[in-house]
């Protein structure tokens, strides 16, 4: 296992690298120059200047070993200098922004909290709703609940939610002015008011994203109990004269959750990409619509960064989801 | 010695069909799909409004005789839009999916036929999957927007854009599946037949391999269209597709979010158009599915 979980993390690296790599080509492909929007009247050697100021100056392979460097060496030191007060990185380059001409890494932290709030809220309400669902339809297949949730099911998967997020702010925020339609990030949680004004906004774009994993993650845990329904060793529990609760919630619910957990656990850099919409739709200032605005503004770092942790995101769950795997499951063995 | 009688020889397709007729789900979404499909093609020619024909006296009309779904903030007719939404969002879908297929159906016969090519293919097949897939698809969309619309004029250059955008990101599901199949297949006793005697690689592939992976790639195509027309309504929803004038399904909705609070019908009709396509093009998958299955077939 553990000769496993090495090779997995040493083949990560390169296939990290080769991902850098390609966004940063295709970023660099792209037409569009950052000092274009500014005023004509800039004489053209102090255009060169600040384009030099920026980092353009240096030709790509210099530039992509630079943010390479900042995004691994200089980025981390920083972090532990503000974590345990030295001095690594000082007067070392870091990433900057474009727009806002500040560190990207100080933005994205101030957008990480809205994000993970909402987005990891709603995986988590979407989690709770599944099981159940899941774990009801294949006990009881082909009953009239187990269509309903085939359908619900088929619905959640199907609806994009940016019509899903807009019919329920019409329903509920228009119509019926029960919660607000747009996310205040400002509000700060001091007292129960406070707070309950928070539970208020979050539950339109939880509901949105909590519905849209459920859909999946019900399927996945509907399909895995089927497989182990009909097992043997579900048989013997029986045949011992264990109580048909017993039977069910913990011998073939533990043994159908082996699958769906890595699923989950896949799911996770999933939901930053489907949460890049569902922020737009209720104007949640988190990562996915710092994405946007740096898309439009020609923000090549923060797209750059931004881009790339999501990658990261994407290959940490794989990693970690198959690691899940063979511990949970005793018979897989990767070795 | 009586003869018993023996049913008249059908051909795979009539059981296919048989079976897909059961599912009563699939049935529900070819009638829904095909009726949009309809519309969609046929509308202009019943229903002949111009979609692009600004008419700013008759700004933010509601539902009328003369207007059956009102109009916009410009005077325009919102169903003309809604049909001429309609084109675009299914021909991207379409063709995005066939290209998706297309990519995918020939990585995966490849990367499944041919050992030499299997690690490298399915290396790449993983890179791919690895990729944050939608902030890629928005860069690529911003960025190249101008330069393929100056090229081949702006509705064609975005809409190349869209669907090459779209099919290159969407293949790799297929690939796997196809390469799975053909990994089997290979060790099969016609294939070792087919090769007994001399039997080219290309004449291999093409008639022996490629009939017998139809059926998934169908199935993966039936997918594909919806998930291809959910990526570009996204697109669009993000502002980041199709131009204001020329409509798709997203771009409509997009619009309509502005003026939500006053005009909520003009948000429901796209969104409805939207998932009624996809929930129609997901259950046709499901029941193509099971209507393929050979184990299932017949019972």
């Amino acid at each position: 296992m553990l000769t496993y979980t090495l090779r997995r993390v040493l083949l990560a690296i390169p296939t990290l690298l080769f991902i850098s790599l390609v966004i940063f080509l295709l970023l660099e492909l792209a037409p569009g120059d950052p000092v274009a929007d500014m005023p004509l009247t800039i004489p053209p050697e102090v255009r060169e200047k600040i384009r030099a100021s920026l980092g353009l100056g240096e030709p790509v392979h210099i530039r992509y070993l630079l943010w390479l460097r900042a995004f691994f060496v200089t980025e981390p030191l920083h972090w532990i200098d503000g974590a345990f007060g030295t001095a690594f990185a000082e007067g070392q380059q870091r990433i900057i922004s474009f727009q806002s001409r500040s560190p990207v890494f100080d933005i994205i932290a101030q957008r990480v909290p809205q994000t993970l709030w909402v987005v990891g809220m709603a995986y988590l309400v979407g989690v709770l709703i599944a099981l159940p669902i899941g774990i009801i339809s294949a006990y009881r297949q082909y009953s009239w609940f187990d269509q309903l949730g085939t359908l619900f099911s088929m619905i959640g998967f199907s609806v994009p939610t940016f019509f899903t997020g807009v019919l329920l702010i019409v329903i509920f925020s228009v119509q019926l002015g029960w919660f607000p339609s747009i996310y205040d990030t400002t509000l700060r949680i001091t007292d129960w008011s406070s707070f309950l004004r928070q539970v208020n906004q979050m539950v339109l774009p939880v509901t949105v994203l909590a519905l849209f994993n459920a859909a999946q993650i019900s399927r996945f845990m509907r399909s895995a109990m089927l497989d182990n329904l009909t097992q043997d060793y579900v048989r013997t529990a029986r045949a011992k004269g264990l109580k048909e609760r017993t039977v069910v919630l913990v011998h073939v619910v533990r043994n159908s959750l082996i699958p769906v957990v890595t699923v989950i656990a896949l799911g996770i850099p999933g939901i930053f990409g489907g949460a890049i919409i569902t922020e737009q739709v209720f104007k949640v200032n988190g990562l996915g619509q710092l994405l946007i605005i740096a898309i439009q503004g020609n923000d090549i770092p923060m797209v750059m960064t931004l881009t790339f942790i999501f990658a990261v995101l994407i290959v940490l769950f794989n990693l970690i989801a198959d690691i899940l795997y063979g511990i949970l499951d005793p018979r897989i063995r990767y070795d | 010695m009586t003869e018993t009688p023996l049913r008249p020889p059908r051909s795979q397709w009539a059981e296919v069909w048989d079976q897909f007729r059961t599912h009563r789900g699939a049935m529900v979404g070819m009638v829904v799909f095909l009726a949009i499909a309809a519309l969609v093609i046929l509308g202009p020619w019943v229903y002949r409004v111009d979609p692009t024909f600004i008419n700013i006296r008759a700004r933010n009309q509601g539902m009328s005789w003369t207007y059956p779904l009102g109009t916009d903030q410009l005077g325009r007719d919102m169903l003309a839009r809604l049909i001429a939404g309609g084109r675009v969002s299914i021909s991207v879908g379409l063709t995005a999916m066939a290209l998706s297929i297309l990519l995918g159906t020939f990585i995966g016969l490849l990367a499944g036929y041919f050992r030499r090519l299997d690690g490298p293919l399915m290396r790449l097949t993983d890179l791919f999957l690895a990729l944050p897939l939608l902030p890629l698809l928005l860069v690529m969309v911003l960025f190249f927007r101008e330069p393929l619309a100056t090229r081949f004029g702006p509705e064609t250059g975005i809409f190349v854009l869209i669907v090459v955008a779209i099919g290159v990101t969407s293949w790799m599901q297929t690939a796997r599946i196809v390469r799975g199949d053909v990994l089997a297949l290979k060790e099969r006793e016609f294939v070792l037949a087919a090769r007994s005697i001399g039997t080219p690689d290309r004449r291999m592939l093409s008639r022996h391999i490629l009939p017998n992976v139809m059926s998934p790639i169908m199935v993966s195509a039936t997918l594909g269209i919806a998930n291809a027309i959910i990526t570009e309504s996204a697109l669009s929803f993000l502002g980041l597709g199709f131009p204001p004038d020329f409509p798709t399904w997203g771009r409509l909705l997009f619009d309509a979010v502005d003026y939500i609070r006053d005009y909520p019908e003009r948000v429901f009709w796209p969104g409805l158009m939207i998932s009624l396509i996809v929930l129609s093009a997901n259950f046709i998958g499901d029941g193509l599915r099971d209507a393929l299955d050979p184990r299932i077939r017949g019972r």
